[in-house]
């Protein structure tokens, strides 16, 4: 074991994958010589050269074109998109050729070799445009795998997944905890599979359901709670699609509550396909309304961000409306 | 329309290729190292207040730049852009303009918006997301607008603006109603100037914006900042071939390419394309070459990418250069001109320590422009936000003492 940090548990991830596969490759915006703009690809361009580790133009649209023709022709291409905010250029690219791939070929093609990594997500000041958590828009989507991981160790073993998994995936770096998140992570490979939810602590009272860097926000509530006597249980789903009904259906059928939260605006969020799924398999195990604490129906604020954000103290507020309900 | 095909029909046997160096656009430059004009070049008609008014907003850029840089070191603001080497090529492309023809930035261009007259408080109040911000305290710092000095408000997403420009453009040639006349006028009053970087040339965006602007005739300048880098990507892992200028002509757009760091010549150019597009009603592409002396923003380090020597073989100063220019013709006194630097600096230190203590917006401006009025979700949002915040001030110092 060692002690990394996200940036350097993404960047061990990326490295062992490098040298697993002679074809793979790493490109994107500033991702060469300079190692990225949060330096997560640091010093594989001397390690493999400039032939497999390389600055793309500045085009988002160009790289994920780019990157569905290479992952056809079957080399594990490892794009980056330097913000999730910027990934909308490519969402053509993304949307109805990456995810479609296979579907319309009856899989004569496919481009499952491929993996989209994007810093996401907000709590760094950075405004409209450099907090997004577009998620949802791509949950929508069949064809596509999302995973977010929420800590150093959970970064490593998900993106090694996603790079071996044989569909096209996306993997969210919740950008505010790149270099906050510090932790023991194995030097040597390892693979967390995607698709399952994590139960990171156990409790009876009530479940609250998140993922990536509002992990901790959840986490950090449940501890409030516990000092007002009520015992939740935490899940981290990990992955959102595909994403693990029966770990959270059994969860809320033991405590008979539900919390979601996440970052992005409420309306639409994943939150709320989780909400509709969960309120089915569990209706007769509910004992409040299944409730969501996410981000407001706004753009991403600047001045008052602390506002708008989902905080630990929201969740609380919606634990206790949900236990006293 | 010579054919279908729209192309040119010269015949030929020959199997050859067409280098893509076949253009060899050439850099216009008036002034030399030393702001004399150059053997033999044209001076184009620029009066001394223009000049002066060119002079003063350069030093006025650096002097901010350097304090901001420093206030963001101080954790005075959370992030700055300079100028930096550029402040020729944005100032007097803007200079040679109308002041209300329409300026689309891209976000490097602060020296533009000082040129129309923001004030020193209005640049503050941006950086410091306070109340009194014209964005309201939602963007980054020095994404400035302005509607009063049409300055359209920057947005962080690179190359949008560029499509958007040859729209805007389109709308100032449509036949209007003159005011004065009263009768149908296709007369050209304004144009739209478009800035954007090297790297930001390579999104799909910018194709799109030249290709309508040339096929739809949208009297348009397009400002090419040829600055050498985006970020850390240095400008031959950005494109191939000859700089942004050859994409111009590619897309059939009349196009010049200009040395950056010679404000004469950016006038100059810009002049002409000005006259151009408000005669012919079409675009224009401008290719300035200058060079990023600065950082990318105080995100970045340049020192991972790029050496010192390279560097120092890239100092021109534009401001250093039109200076020469201006002693040459009598138009600026040595004296006077050194006294300013420090008055500038006061005043600018003097105007942080105020935006800083201006309160931050009030809460209901979070779910205001979303849409024209508050839709009702937002208004039931905006009422349990308030009650959260109230329940809790400690938690929400900024907003909570002034919840009614
Ligand atoms: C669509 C999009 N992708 C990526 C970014 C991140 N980004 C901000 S500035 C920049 C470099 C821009 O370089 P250039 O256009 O040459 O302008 P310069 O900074 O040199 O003035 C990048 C990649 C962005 N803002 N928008």
């Amino acid at each position: 074991m060692a002690q990394m940090n996200m940036l350097q548990a993404i960047n061990s991830a990326l490295d062992i994958s490098m040298s697993e596969h002679p074809l793979a490759c790493i490109f994107g915006e500033d991702v060469g010589y300079f190692g990225g703009v949060f330096r997560a690809t640091s010093g594989l361009q001397e390690k493999y050269g400039k032939h497999r580790v390389f600055n793309t133009p500045l085009t988002e649209q160009g790289i994920l074109g780019f990157a569905n023709g290479l992952a056809a022709a079957g080399a594990p291409a490892i794009a980056e998109i330097q913000f999730a905010d910027y990934i909308f250029p490519a969402f053509d690219q993304i949307v109805n050729e990456s995810a479609k791939f296979r579907y319309r070929s009856g899989n004569e093609f496919n481009v499952g070799k491929l993996t989209i990594r994007t810093p996401y997500g907000g709590g760094i000041a950075g405004g409209l445009y450099h907090s997004q958590s577009p998620e949802a828009y791509f949950a929508h989507t069949p064809g596509l795998k999302l995973v977010v991981p929420r800590n150093a160790y959970q970064a490593k073993g998900l993106l090694r997944a996603c790079i071996k998994d044989d569909n096209p995936v996306i993997f969210f770096e919740p950008k505010r905890l790149y270099r906050a998140s510090v932790g023991d992570v194995p030097e040597d490979d390892f693979i967390i599979p995607i698709g399952k939810a994590e139960v990171v602590s156990e409790g009876s009272d009530i479940t609250l359901l998140a993922w990536g860097a509002q992990m901790e926000i959840i986490e950090k509530a449940a501890e409030m709670a516990k000092q007002d006597g009520i015992s939740c249980e935490v899940i981290d789903l990990r992955s959102i699609q595909p994403w693990d009904v029966e770990t959270v259906a059994k969860s809320v059928t033991k405590t008979g509550r539900l919390i979601i939260s996440h970052e992005a605006p409420i309306t639409c969020g994943f939150g709320a396909e989780i909400a509709a799924t969960i309120q089915q398999e569990c209706f007769l195990h509910l004992e409040s309304p299944i409730s969501r604490v996410c981000g407001l129906d706004t753009p991403y604020p600047l001045a008052l961000e602390k506002e708008y954000i989902p905080d630990a103290l929201k969740v609380l507020s919606a634990i206790k409306h949900s236990v006293h309900f | 329309m010579t054919n279908p095909q729209n192309v040119s029909l010269n015949a030929s046997k020959e199997l050859e290729f067409i280098d893509p160096s076949a253009l060899d656009i050439p850099t216009v430059s008036l002034l030399d190292e030393n702001g004399h004009l150059v053997k033999g070049a044209v001076e184009p008609n620029i009066d001394k207040e223009t000049a002066l008014r060119i002079y003063k907003t350069m030093r006025f850029i650096r002097a901010l730049d350097e304090r901001m840089q420093a206030a963001q070191r101080q954790g005075r603001v959370s992030f700055y852009m300079q100028c930096l080497g550029e402040e020729g090529a944005v100032t007097a492309s803007a200079a040679a303009l109308k002041d209300d023809d329409m300026i689309m930035a891209q976000y490097r261009e602060q020296a533009a918006l000082r040129y129309r007259g923001f004030s020193l408080e209005q640049f503050m109040n941006q950086m410091f997301s306070n109340e009194k911000d014209l964005g309201k305290g939602r963007q980054m710092p020095i994404h400035y607008g302005s509607k009063e000095l049409h300055y359209m408000t920057i947005s962080s997403p690179l190359g949008t603006q560029i499509p958007q420009a040859t729209g805007y453009a389109y709308s100032q040639k449509i036949p209007h109603i003159d005011e004065d006349s009263g009768e149908l006028s296709s007369e050209i009053n304004n144009i739209t100037i478009c800035y954007f970087g090297e790297g930001a040339a390579s999104e799909g965006d910018f194709h799109a914006g030249l290709n309508m602007a040339a096929v739809l005739k949208a009297p348009v300048i397009f400002f090419a900042r040829n600055n050498g880098y985006a970020i850390s990507t240095p400008a031959d892992e950005q494109f191939a071939g000859d700089g942004i200028a050859s994409r111009g002509v590619g897309y059939g757009i009349k196009t010049i390419r200009v040395d950056g760091a010679d404000a004469l010549a950016v006038y100059a150019a810009t002049q002409k394309a000005r006259q151009f597009s408000v005669e012919t009603g079409e675009p224009v592409l401008i290719e300035s070459i200058a060079y990023r002396l600065g950082a990318h923003s105080t995100s970045d380090d340049p020192t991972g990418y790029r050496s010192k020597e390279e560097e120092n073989t890239n100092t021109k100063c534009p401001i250093l250069r039109f200076k020469g220019y201006l002693l040459s013709k009598g138009w600026l006194d040595e004296a006077e001109d050194n006294a300013d630097d420090e008055t500038l600096r006061e005043e600018i230190l003097e105007a942080v320590k105020v935006a800083e203590k201006i309160a931050k917006p009030p809460i209901e401006e979070l779910v205001t422009d979303v849409y024209d009025t508050p839709i009702p979700l937002l208004e039931k949002q905006l009422e349990e936000l308030k009650a959260h915040v109230k329940a809790h001030p400690d938690a929400y110092p900024t907003t909570s003492g002034r919840i009614k």
